[in-house]
């Protein structure tokens, strides 16, 4: 069925596991996997193949088998037959020209993602251009909350991100310091500990805890440690405002990651019976990457870009209050260089919208990878234009710990400045009530710490 | 960038606190921006470390080092031949070159429980400062446990499940791989190392395995990654098991001596 014939070439693609990866635009763990077009001609040829797929067909053909894929049972039994009514007679490219006519508006988006499949996005993204990415994501508004309000239009949240190669607790304060003085840290403060020990985890969540609570920052805490870690911290009544896992597209690929959806659950309603948000309760932080099911040898045959969506249905389970696609961090066998990477940033924000989730995107990439400070800020900048919810805040962008390169305070600022964009609300006037940010999204001009700091930097000063 | 003060530029009071964290803080902006020096200092930076990616790692001084130690070892290589070929195909680096395959199966196979694999990865410097300092720890420490060891093997261009195969060749219950890892801006030679329990060619995955990363002078000591990985050694042993399930709970008391106070939380 998945035939077609072009410049007098015949191409059968048989399935449509197949024929999405034929026609997914080029990328290294593609080739890697042995599952990516063979030439210009073929990738076009699958795509005007897949722009004539009914949608409705991805409810009826499993890319990953139903009977042995819990992520795949989790996709069918879930969906939402009522939402999907109103387009369920589109074929995949139907639904990109409705994505871009004025039909498809903020509100009717957001009725539709319960009725949408992640390959049924995937596949649409597949035939867009960057362009067509921005604009539909842009209508899409996924508003989360916790201790406050992510998502809103025109704004842009930063995850500040102070590691440190050892969890030393005066470094990783004097790169929170820094962040909160830059305007970061609304979307959360993140750390990703050096290594997944309880004590340590246990140390750094009573720390950013005791800092949010002393400095009254409306803003929410995560380590970044193993969920099944954080369920032990939870047990010893840590302070755990998010719970954070690393998830993926197939029910082996999380294995991999040591997590299935019951450990996820428990995890989830561990966190919920804390119930430490004030303006809401989504508690649950997740973070994904093309790649990441291949680099288990847990892909299937799909390619990279429609197992990422996928694990978005995973994420969507537990209504997040972020989700973070870590884009160039996996390394250049999956995205090989800037394009691969702000390409691949793009579609999943795009299929994360689309699907209901509050996505951010970690603009990174590796000093083995074909990429610049140039790429990043070509993804910073499109990424914003797109409405992504957060993106990180790292020192100078340098994670002295993850050894990869990020956004900085100061790119954040860049954009703020370029896009006026500006932070949650409740937390951007925290920055205003301490002096930090003026009310024109700006940093005021500093000649002294803010009176906020000042007492608890004067007492170290002397031992510097 | 005269050295004269420049007016645009405005200066973070709170520098001095640089001197607790590698991480950039404290750079000053322009505007909103990152001044021009510390622009610089970060191209200056990533060029190092881009070009570290590529730098070989000697092998012979490698294992000549080794064998003044009087330490045994063998060397062998990936399907990957070349560095190229390496980050491009990390299925490659996951597995032994034919010659090493046969060359490894013609040795003797006397009983041991401790493999070591010691691979260049990501950054030659990593091994080449940090390797044999830290197997000047391991060795006794793992010898007076009464530990019985295969020789060491150095495997060129060796991503981490490459030890899988080599663990098995022996039956060997601890595999230990020390690799280099992709390097950072502010460490271009950080050292990993992986312990896998009771490891296996495709069958051993990551979840099975327990990562203890950043040694290197800003980071861990040899002395705390040793305390890791003994304390994972004993916990695999009454557990049967490495990876998720198995939680390094070394006290942080060990780990942090000089951990200085946290300023923010002086009261």
């Amino acid at each position: 069925m998945y035939k077609t014939t072009i410049q007098q070439l015949n191409y059968d693609f048989k399935t449509l596991a197949n024929l999405m990866a034929k026609a997914t635009p080029a990328r290294s763990g593609d080739y890697l996997a042995g599952v990516a077009a063979s030439n210009n001609l073929e990738r076009v040829a699958a795509q005007y193949t897949l722009a004539d797929v009914p949608l409705k067909q991805f409810l009826t053909e499993a890319l990953v088998p139903y009977e042995t894929d819990e992520v795949t049972r989790l996709i069918i039994d879930e969906h939402d037959n009522t939402a999907f009514a109103k387009i369920s007679h589109f074929t995949v490219g139907d639904f990109r020209d409705w994505l871009l006519s004025e039909a498809a508006t903020t509100e009717k988006l957001c009725a539709l993602s319960p009725g949408l499949t992640p390959e049924m996005v995937a596949a649409v993204s597949k035939i867009m251009r960057i362009q067509d990415l921005i604009l539909v994501a842009k209508k899409c508004r996924v508003i989360t909350k916790f201790r406050n309000t992510i998502g809103l239009e025109n704004k842009l949240s930063t995850r500040l991100q102070p590691n440190h190669p050892t969890d030393n607790a005066a470094g990783v304060a004097a790169s929170i310091l820094d962040g909160l003085l830059y305007g970061c840290g609304d979307a959360v403060i993140g750390i990703n500990p050096a290594s997944d020990n309880l004590e340590a985890t246990a140390r750094l969540l009573h720390l950013l805890n005791d800092v949010i609570e002393r400095y009254k920052i409306p803003t929410q805490a995560c380590i970044l440690a193993h969920v099944t870690t954080t369920i032990k911290a939870i047990e010893q009544n840590v302070p755990v405002d998010l719970v954070f896992q690393s998830i993926a597209g197939t029910q082996k690929a999380n294995d991999s990651f040591g997590v299935n959806l019951n450990i996820l659950a428990e995890a989830h309603q561990a966190a919920l019976s804390l119930n430490r948000g004030t303006v809401g309760n989504n508690c649950m932080y997740f973070e994904t990457g093309q790649g990441s099911a291949l680099s288990a040898n847990a892909h299937h045959g799909l390619d990279q870009q429609t197992l990422e969506a996928r694990a978005y249905a995973v994420a969507r389970k537990f209504k997040p209050l972020l989700v973070n696609t870590v884009v160039g961090f996996i390394g250049p066998e999956y995205l090989s260089d800037g394009k691969q990477i702000i390409r691949a940033g793009l579609e999943d924000h795009f299929c994360g919208k689309l699907l209901g989730l509050p996505m951010g995107c970690d603009i990174c990439y590796t000093n083995h990878a074909e990429a610049d400070q140039d790429d990043m800020d070509m993804l910073l900048s499109t990424f914003a234009m797109a409405g992504g919810n957060f993106i990180m805040g790292i020192p100078g962008a340098d994670d002295v710990m993850l050894n990869y390169q990020s956004t900085s305070f100061h790119d954040a600022l860049y954009i703020r400045q370029v896009l006026g964009l500006r932070p949650a609300p409740e937390f951007e006037q925290w920055l205003i009530e301490h002096q930090i940010f003026n009310t024109h999204n700006q940093l005021k001009p500093i000649t002294e710490i803010p009176e906020i700091f000042k007492t608890s930097l004067q007492k170290i000063s002397g031992g510097l | 960038m005269t050295k004269q003060k420049n007016t645009f530029i405005s200066f973070d009071p709170w520098h001095p606190l640089t001197q607790l964290t590698p991480a950039r803080i404290g750079l000053g902006r322009t505007g909103m921006s990152l001044p021009t020096r510390a622009n610089l200092d970060f191209q200056l930076a990533h060029a190092l470390a881009r070009d570290a990616v590529h730098i070989p790692l000697n092998f012979n001084k490698l294992a000549d080092k080794l064998n003044k130690l009087d330490y045994d070892n063998q060397t062998l290589q990936s399907q990957a031949e070349n560095q190229s070929i390496y980050l491009q195909r990390p299925d490659l680096g996951r597995l032994l070159s034919e010659q090493s395959s046969s060359a490894l199966s013609e040795k003797p196979q006397p009983p041991v429980d401790v493999v070591i694999i010691v691979a260049d990865g990501l950054s030659s410097k990593a091994i080449e400062n940090h390797a044999i300092s830290f197997l000047q720890l391991l060795v006794p420490e793992l010898t007076d446990e009464g530990y019985l060891l295969a020789p060491i093997n150095l495997v060129k261009h060796g991503r981490v499940a490459i030890g899988d195969a080599i663990a098995e060749h022996y039956n060997a219950k601890l595999c230990i791989t020390l690799i280099g890892e992709r390097p950072g801006l502010s460490s271009p030679d950080s050292m990993g190392i992986y312990f896998t329990y009771r490891a296996k060619a495709q069958f051993s995955t990551d979840a099975d395995r327990n990562c203890i990363s950043n040694i290197h002078a800003n980071g861990l000591s040899y002395e705390q990654a040793l305390i890791k990985l003994l304390f994972l050694i004993k916990g695999a042993e009454q557990l049967k098991l490495s990876g998720v399930n198995l939680k390094d709970e070394t006290t942080d008391a060990a780990l942090n001596e000089l951990d200085t106070k946290n300023f923010l939380l002086n009261s």
